[in-house]
């Protein structure tokens, strides 16, 4: 099999090249949402913590 | 019976150190099965006697379709056991999944359209299907509208629950919706009474894709209950605990 055979996915490249490429976006996307939702939680908790210290 | 190991489970801080220390595992074993299955899927299997290469959608359409139900099931599930036993960390659990169970639903649409416009010649009927599947996406973003609707955590988890709860109803609806109604989608062929209708080539890729989505899963929802397990525990000393080291 060449690239370009594979590629072509015989004749339906337009629809099945799209579908995987979305899928990768989205699920791309969720790492990448999940990751900044626990980063930002963590910052945030980081900070308060820096603020309650003097007040021990 | 002993209750222990799940009281542990439960408890926020057990929870995180646990999470932190399994997600690595989940994310990596997630990306080796699903570029085995990748490549299963789109090399190693052979092109269909009826659609040809055009076929190969069903490696990503039917685990993303599978796991919109799985997730939805889970996150109803979670809601229940916190609202019946009033545990926090199942409530975060059901919020961590929408966004996630509204992206698996997303992905079977989009990429049952894409197969529809070549094979049925339409990306779009409303059909029990198809109708039933946007009915989840709606039902995943009517979630999280309604929880971001309202700003005291808890009440957002009890509305939040019982909608979950009573949106659970539509799960056996996607089901069966094949065999219930007429529908231009197709009936079941991997889950049917006589065995996968799929030769062992085909059906290899696919049930390896099904288990790589799954473990996928795991990763995400883990870092996500991580994330909002310490936002609504702000104010509880373990975080102090756990971040000092």
């Amino acid at each position: 099999m060449t690239l370009s055979s594979f590629l072509h996915m015989g004749g339906y490249a337009a629809f099945v090249w799209p579908a995987y490429l979305f899928t990768l976006a989205l699920l791309v996307l969720n790492v990448f949402t999940a990751r900044g939702t626990h980063r930002r939680a963590l910052t945030e908790a980081r900070r308060r913590l820096r603020n309650a210290e003097p007040q021990r | 019976m002993k209750w222990t190991w799940f009281h542990k489970l439960a408890s926020p801080p057990h929870f995180y150190r646990l999470a932190g220390r399994l997600t690595p595992w989940f994310g990596w074993s997630a990306l080796i099965v699903i570029s085995a299955a990748l490549y299963g899927g789109l090399v190693l299997a052979p092109p269909d006697y009826q659609q040809g290469d055009g076929f190969r959608i069903v490696y990503v359409h039917a685990p993303a379709a599978w796991m919109s139900l799985f997730t939805y099931v889970v996150m109803a599930v979670a809601a229940a056991v916190g609202l019946i036993w009033r545990i926090k960390l199942a409530h975060a659990v059901a919020a961590s999944c929408a966004p996630i169970g509204a992206s698996f639903t997303l992905i079977a649409l989009v990429s049952g359209s894409l197969w529809g416009v070549p094979m049925w010649g339409t990306w779009w009927v409303w059909d029990a299907r198809l109708t039933s599947e946007l009915i989840l996406l709606f039902l995943y973003l009517g979630y999280m509208a309604l929880r971001s609707s309202i700003d005291d955590v808890q009440r957002a988890d009890r509305a939040g629950a019982i909608l979950a709860i009573v949106g659970v109803i539509n799960v056996p609806i996607i089901h069966y919706s094949v065999e219930w109604w007429n529908s231009l989608h197709q009936t079941s062929t991997v889950m049917r009474g006589d065995g996968p209708a799929m030769p062992a080539s085909m059906l290899t890729p696919l049930l390896m894709m099904f288990v790589g989505f799954k473990l996928y899963f795991g990763a995400v929802l883990l870092t996500r209950v991580r994330g909002e397990v310490l936002r609504r525990e702000r104010n509880a000393a373990w975080i102090g605990e756990v971040l000092q080291k």
